[in-house]
């Protein structure tokens, strides 16, 4: 019977000798098969990235034909480029036939637009579909807005009761003034209500148009989500006052050997707190298109391994995408809110004024009288 | 040592970006059960603050849901970006 110190020892040799002496085998592993995955079957990849990112038509749908050829329906959008060497060239985006032919030297790889003459750049400035979607969204918040604002001043909604999309919009106008502006913003809340109202309206329409299908992902799109931070960040820092950036790089109450620290975190919160903002309206509103869109495309995966599956799964597959749909829709009002929300905190941070911890405490009584 | 080539290898990205954004799932399902369980405790205690209580619970669990989706975008770039 050998001691238990040798035991392990001999243990601990094994292991080591183990590791030390084997070998990891790998199985012929062709770097080059990686695109043949899913060619003939169902790309669900392309499916997802297809609906997620910009293109330069509005796709509804595709067809196989009764004569063997798919079938797009789609509204076409201008494309208008500029290069240097070639100056402008405007045309619509069906002159492409998806990608099958050439325009000008230009064509069409992969939704991006490239240029068959290695020699000659070109800058695409074309209306693709979230930019149609935007101008349509930002049509329609400014016919509405401008409409009732010259129905209050007429008196309607003020002598008298309010009438149609009044009654829609002053609850929703009524709520971020109160809860988003005036909470936040103490008494120079209506010099940034415009700020705030628009920025809502537009993330919360932008938001709703997002979920009909075949529409663009315009909130879903990491540039203007970043345009809409960038904004949100030049309006904190240019309403700080002194107090603030005072409290960003000589934060007091703090020991003197956490101060550097304290102050690079303060700093790095400035930029942190509007990239937050993006991250987090992008981020929510791509993770639900891309839920929606696998959980219809789970059909088609179940059903390219055999049909009974494929109608067996549907059920279930369009049960819950109803269920994230109507998250989505919660998802998108919420959305709007929190980043009009954040954004009114960060403007409130911005413009505190300094509070006075000494003159106005002697004043109360104790407690408990004695 | 050969444990080494398998890190490197391409499968291993997606399973890194796979497996970060499940336990920032797990992260977010923690951080908003607690809050459910908060809130639930709370409108028991005063029934009357329900509105408050839900709109303060739906707040709070729209930004945690931020954080998670922040580390689901980064395993989703450890898959993409090479």
């Amino acid at each position: 019977m050998v001691s238990g110190s040798f035991k392990s020892l001999l243990v601990a040799g094994f292991s080591l000798s183990i590791f030390l002496f084997s070998n990891i085998c790998f199985a012929n592993d062709e770097q080059g098969k990686k695109g043949n995955e899913k060619k003939g079957g169902f790309d669900a990849n392309e499916v997802i990235f297809g609906h997620i990112l910009d293109a330069h038509e509005f796709h509804f749908l595709s067809y196989e034909g009764s004569d063997g050829k798919t079938h797009h329906a789609t509204i076409p959008l201008p494309i208008i480029l500029y290069s240097p060497q070639k100056g402008w060239s405007v045309f619509m985006s069906s002159a492409f036939h998806h990608g099958e032919e050439e325009v000008n030297g230009y064509k069409l790889a992969d939704g991006k637009i490239i240029t068959t003459d290695p020699a000659v750049k070109v800058y695409d400035l074309s209306l693709t579909r979230n930019v149609v979607q935007m101008l349509l969204v930002l049509t329609i918040l400014t016919i509405l807005m401008i409409s009732i604002g010259k129905k209050y001043k007429r008196g309607i909604g003020v002598t008298q009761a309010p009438t149609g999309w009044q009654n829609a919009i002053e609850p929703v106008i009524t709520f971020i003034r109160d809860e988003v502006g005036k909470s936040n913003l103490g008494s120079k809340y209506e010099k940034y209500m415009p700020y705030l109202l628009t920025v809502f309206f537009f993330i919360l329409i932008n938001n709703i148009f997002g979920l009909i299908p075949g529409s663009a992902n315009v909130t879903g799109n990491i540039a203007v989500t970043a345009v809409l931070g960038v904004i949100a960040f030049f309006v904190i820092v240019f309403s700080g006052n002194s107090h603030f950036w005072a409290h960003i790089f000589n934060p007091p109450g703090v020991p003197g050997f956490v101060k550097p620290i304290l102050v690079l975190v303060e700093f790095l919160g400035i930029f942190i707190k509007p990239f937050a903002l993006i991250i987090r309206l992008f981020a929510n509103m791509v993770a639900g298109h891309i839920i929606i869109i696998c959980l219809i495309s789970l059909i088609f995966i179940f059903g390219n391994l055999n049909p009974a599956i494929g109608w067996g799964a549907s059920p279930i597959s369009v049960g819950f995408t109803i269920f994230i749909y109507l998250i989505e829709v919660l998802v998108a009002f919420l959305q709007a809110y929190i980043f009009t929300m954040l954004t009114a905190v960060f403007i409130g941070m911005a413009i505190e004024e300094p509070h006075h911890h000494d003159s106005h405490d002697e004043g109360y009584d104790d407690a408990v009288i004695i | 040592m050969d444990l080494l080539n398998v890190i490197l290898l391409d499968g291993t990205a997606n399973a890194g970006g796979a497996i970060g954004a499940g336990l920032a799932a797990i992260g977010a399902g923690i951080g908003i059960g607690q809050i459910g369980k908060g809130a639930v405790e709370s409108i028991a205690r005063q029934p009357e603050a329900v509105n408050d209580i839900r709109t303060n619970m739906i707040l709070t669990a729209a930004l945690i849901e931020g954080a998670a989706l922040f580390g689901i975008i980064v395993g989703f770039l450890a898959m993409v970006l090479k």
